[in-house]
């Protein structure tokens, strides 16, 4: 077969060879081009992308490991640590590199003494947690724990002991509503933040209260720990480490010394007690008792502590200086005489107690017959047919527009995730919320602080030192430099009255007279309140029966009457009466501003009487719950001696369910409820 | 006449001076790569280099027609081999390369790489020179180039496929075929690339399409030449200093003593031992195509300029490979990558061309006489 076309040139040997030399000088060529290029290519890599090369190979070889900041300290007014850091040494899991995940847990629950609801918490977290995140085993361990586990590391793949610094708070629970508490961040944290220091071990985000409102602030820069490693993540050496940077801390208006009085002065009671500079609004004190410690909650609480807590019918785990709501009762008449004379009633006239007001068909009943009194004595007495009278006369409006200058159904500026603000009721605001008319009886009740009115114990703290200094205070939580607040608009002897009732109410013939200061040339002025939790069925008055359908006790004070300073709330739950249960907490806790010693004599001698500082008291509660529920499931045989106390924690875990929560009040539906006292 | 005796000035001490630059750098690399340890790649690398160099003037010594009368029966040979391979061989990577012969490993294809020139270069002497520009030149050369062509591409190994296509077809070039019909046919298969993608192996395309993009997947298959390229890159152009490469020494680069021994290399020694390298084997290829323009028979420099690619082949590929040019198709480079197969195909080629220098300096024969 031929090629035609090809066969035209003829070919010769000489020809031939010419070709070939010519080829291969072009092959020859084509070699050295293709060199020349191959090094063109390797300059273009190794010296124009020098850089991005270089930046990719040390991101291979360097690994970098963050080192927790240290979280800024929370100080008190005076510089004293409300919150600080401790070192610690921890133990962690790295639930990829765990090879015998039952295995190990039962030498790490041997050799640092785990209890059997910690282990379940652990091996829950392991199989949850995606492999690279580290599963906390335990915290604050001694060093001799620490030491048994690290010298058994070859034997516990997956185990990763480390030492840092932990959260500590040195007062514990008296300061766990205020300040919150830690913990680990959790997955939705790290999906909004992606800041790879969140799923850092040992690494805390603020999760309640100030830590969680100051975090960022709190937070400092994370260290670093540069080493280097092999492409299996073998590590060949260190580096080089940069430190952490500390947090800012945060000073606070708060007094250490008194909020951990105040807290442990509320003792087994289940309260709110808030004490103000009622120049400035500083609040010095704001505890809520029960309260759980945020010690034990930056750890990672266990369940049991969880379930008792969440089950207890005190609600350790609401704030209620904050976002409890009480009718204020007769706390509230102070804010009602303001009214009264911002309407020109004249303080001096006086009303007839006849032991009750009769509106139409309906006798509204006041505690007693007081006889012929004016508003200063109607204060002393907390008369309520002179409040029936007067606030009829005024009307709603009037009343509620002093109460909202005064605090009533405002949300102040403070750097808290929520406050619950109550109501402050009016006809428009029946109105809106019932579409129905407001009546003479609404107005009654809301004159002595019932019937629709609710209100937190932090907007009473504010109306005493409102009314206390006449200033116009914004309450403050953290510490700057602010300015003695304004006047109110009203005048000064609108103001004297009230306050020579509320002195009356102490120091003269009033309710509070056993709760008189015992420090010379200072007296305090008050008012105490009882508010009703449900309507009066028959002859119960709320005075006896199941702890929560008792009455609750209120007491709001300022003091030194001469010159006032300091104003302050209390509120006791189902404590039946503001004299009997709130005052005596009150006057403690002024008492302790002026004279500390005296104020903690008295208050080690209470404590002796309840068993203990509340540490003590939460941890037997604890054990206690812990054994009914043990009891409960079969576990163990009650002993006779435990018997009772562990009867008493389970029903207190029964009873969770139906308890009636004072953070969320039934609405006050019933219109013809009686008096407060 | 030279004081200096006849078989001193006769021995091939440039050749052997390149030889020893580049072998005696690999060496060296080798060492780095094992950790600053000459155990286990270095010493036998030296070893081997040694007593393959030994055999490659003990081939520079064979007369050449040997060669020309042996091209046919070793190609037979091999290509029976490359058929028992398929039947009996074992398989390693996903691929069937090798027969077990109980001393050693056998790998067939990588003697074809040599023999598919010396048995293309004969056809091509043994054709008459008028026919040259007829269809008689054409289809036995790719019947002799398609067969183990296709029977190493079923194996899988596309690399040494490619090798041993292009080899041929270089000779085919050389000999003097009409110039249009490698064009026409250069066309031809940039438009048939395309299908022949659809009947690779599925790990071949995924090798393709990740050399096209090889971030897409930095660390599965696109691992190779994600780190080989951060090694070279990292490397600068003076490198960061012997036993100091990271990429290698931490185990991130694969394959750092073998196939992609360059980047080994590069990564310590930089720009500057990239540049010494390539400029080495640029040397070597000039020697080689100097032998074949210097040789008057029409066999002698159809080979010597055959196998003279081929080594080029090797480095090109390898080198294209492991700077992100080319898909990884497992073609080491001379010399420097640890193993023994392609050290002795290589001196197998180098050796042929000394054997071919050594003639042309002793005024060879007639050319063609050996028909």
């Amino acid at each position: 077969m031929k090629l035609p076309r090809l066969k035209r040139k003829t070919v010769t040997e000489a020809s031939l060879s010419f070709t070939f030399t010519r080829r291969a000088m072009v092959v020859g060529g084509l070699q050295a081009g293709i060199g020349a290029m191959l090094i063109g290519r390797m300059a273009w890599i190794s010296v124009a992308e020098n850089e991005k090369y270089n930046l990719l190979s040390e991101s291979n070889r360097v690994n970098l490991t963050l080192i927790p900041p240290r979280r800024g300290w929370i100080l008190d007014r005076n510089g004293r640590a409300l919150a600080n850091n401790r070192t610690d040494f921890r133990v962690d899991l790295i639930p990829e590199r765990v090879t015998d995940p039952e295995g190990t847990l039962r030498s790490l629950a041997h050799l640092l003494a785990l209890a059997p609801d910690e282990v379940e918490r652990i091996r829950t977290e392991l199989d949850k947690a995606p492999g690279f995140r580290p599963v906390q085993v335990a915290e604050k361990l001694t060093y001799d724990q620490f030491a048994a586990v690290s010298v058994r590391l070859p034997d516990l793949p997956g185990v990763a002991p480390s030492q840092g610094f932990s959260r500590y708070y040195p007062t514990g629970s008296t300061v766990g509503h205020l300040l919150g508490y830690v913990g680990a961040a959790s997955a939705k944290d790290y999906e909004k933040r992606k800041d790879p220091l969140l799923i850092t071990p040992g690494f805390k985000v603020g999760k309640e209260g100030l830590e969680k409102w100051f975090d960022l602030e709190l937070t400092g820069k994370p260290g670093a720990k540069r080493v280097e490693v092999t492409a299996r993540g073998k590590i060949v050496r260190e580096l080089t480490t940069r430190p952490d940077a500390p947090g800012n801390a945060v000073k606070l208006t708060i007094d250490a010394g008194l909020q951990d009085y105040a807290g442990r002065r509320l003792g087994a009671e289940s309260g709110s007690c808030i004490v103000l500079d009622c120049l400035t609004g500083e609040i010095l004190c704001m505890a809520s008792m029960p309260s759980y410690d945020p010690n034990n909650f930056s750890d990672g609480i266990s369940h049991d502590e969880w379930d008792m807590l969440s089950s207890d019918e005190r609600h350790p785990l609401i704030n209620k200086s904050l976002n409890a709501l009480y009718p204020p009762g007769s706390t509230f008449k102070p804010m009602v005489a303001m009214a009264l004379q911002s309407a020109g009633v004249d303080p001096k006239e006086r009303v007839h107690c006849p032991g009750g007001y009769r509106l139409g068909n309906r006798f509204f009943r006041c505690l007693g017959r007081h006889g012929s009194v004016d508003m200063h004595r109607a204060l002393a007495k907390s008369c309520n047919t002179y409040f029936y009278t007067m606030g009829n006369r005024v009307g709603i409006d009037v009343i509620a527009r002093m109460g909202h200058a005064m605090g009533f159904g405002e949300k102040f500026d403070l750097p808290v995730s929520s406050q619950s603000y109550g109501t402050m009721p009016d006809t428009a605001w029946k109105m809106r919320r019932y579409d129905q008319k407001w009546t003479a009886s609404d107005t009654l009740n809301a004159s002595i602080g019932q019937g629709y009115v609710v209100v937190n114990p932090l907007q009473l703290a504010v109306m005493a030192g409102r009314i206390a200094s006449g200033r116009n205070i914004q309450p403050r939580l953290v510490k700057g430099r602010y300015p003695e607040a304004p006047f109110m608009p009203f005048p000064k002897e609108h103001f004297d009255a009230v306050r020579g009732g509320m002195w009356e109410v102490v120091n003269g013939d009033g309710t509070a007279g056993r709760s008189r200061l015992d420090l010379p040339g200072i007296q305090m002025g008050g008012k105490t309140g009882t508010a009703q939790v449900r309507k009066i069925a028959g002859s119960q008055r709320g005075q006896s029966g199941a702890w929560k359908y008792r009455d609750h006790g209120l007491f709001v004070c300022f003091a030194p009457t001469s010159n006032p300073r300091y104003a302050a709330s209390v509120v006791i739950e189902h404590g039946m009466g503001g004299s009997r249960a709130a005052a005596p907490v009150a006057k403690d806790v002024l008492t302790y501003l002026f004279d500390p010693a005296k104020a903690m004599a008295r208050l080690e001698e209470l404590e002796k009487g309840w068993g203990g500082p509340p540490a003590e008291r939460m941890e037997r509660q604890m054990a206690a719950y812990r054994l009914a529920k043990a009891i409960k499931k079969g576990e163990v045989v009650p002993k006779p001696a435990d018997a009772s106390e562990a009867e008493n924690s389970a029903n207190a875990a029964a009873s969770a369910n139906v308890s009636e929560t004072a953070d969320n009040p039934p609405p006050q539906r019933d219109p013809n409820r009686e008096a407060g006292r | 006449m030279s004081i200096i005796p006849q078989p001193l000035t006769e021995f091939p001490w440039r050749v052997l001076g390149i030889l020893l630059a580049i072998a005696g750098f690999g060496t060296l690399v080798l060492y780095s790569a094992a950790s600053g340890s000459i155990t286990p790649w270095a010493i036998n690398q030296a070893v081997r280099f040694v007593i393959f160099t030994g055999m490659a003037f003990v081939i520079s010594r064979v007369p050449l027609e040997l060669f020309a009368r042996f091209a046919f029966p070793a190609y037979g040979a091999v290509l029976i081999s490359l058929v028992l391979v398929e039947l009996i061989g074992g398989v390693a990577g996903g691929s069937q390369r090798w027969i077990n012969l109980g001393f050693m490993q056998l790998q067939p294809s990588e003697f074809m790489k040599p023999i598919i020139v010396l048995a293309v270069a004969r056809f091509y002497a043994l054709l008459p020179v008028g026919e040259i520009r007829r269809w008689t030149a054409i289809w036995p050369a790719l019947v002799l180039i398609g067969v183990p062509w296709a029977l190493v591409l079923v194996q899988p190994d596309l690399g040494t496929a490619t090798m041993i296509a292009a080899g041929g077809v270089t000779v085919m070039f050389l000999a003097g075929l009409p110039l249009r019909l490698f064009v026409g046919s250069g066309l031809a298969i940039a438009a048939i690339i395309p299908i022949a993608f659809s009947f690779l192996h599925d790990y071949q395309q995924k090798r393709v399409l990740i050399f096209m993009d090889p971030e897409s997947d930095p660390l599965g298959a696109g691992y190779h030449i994600s780190q080989s390229k951060i090694a070279i890159g990292s490397g600068g152009i003076w490198g960061k200093g012997f036993l100091k490469g990271t990429q290698s020494h931490l185990d991130y680069l694969p394959e750092g003593h073998t196939d992609f021994v360059f980047a080994t290399m590069a990564e310590e020694w930089g720009l500057v031992g990239g540049v010494f390298l390539i400029g080495a084997f640029l040397l070597l290829f000039r020697w080689g195509v100097g032998v074949s323009l210097r040789t008057q028979d029409k066999y002698a420099r159809l080979v010597a300029a055959g196998l003279t690619t081929t080594i080029f082949f090797y480095v090109a590929i390898n080198l294209m490979m492991v700077m992100g040019l080319a898909p990884v198709v497992g073609i080491p480079l001379p010399f420097m990558s640890y193993g023994g197969s392609s050290m002795l195909t290589v001196m197998l080629c180098i050796g042929i061309i000394m054997a071919i220098e050594r003639s042309t300096r002793r005024g060879g024969r007639k050319p063609g006489s050996w028909g």
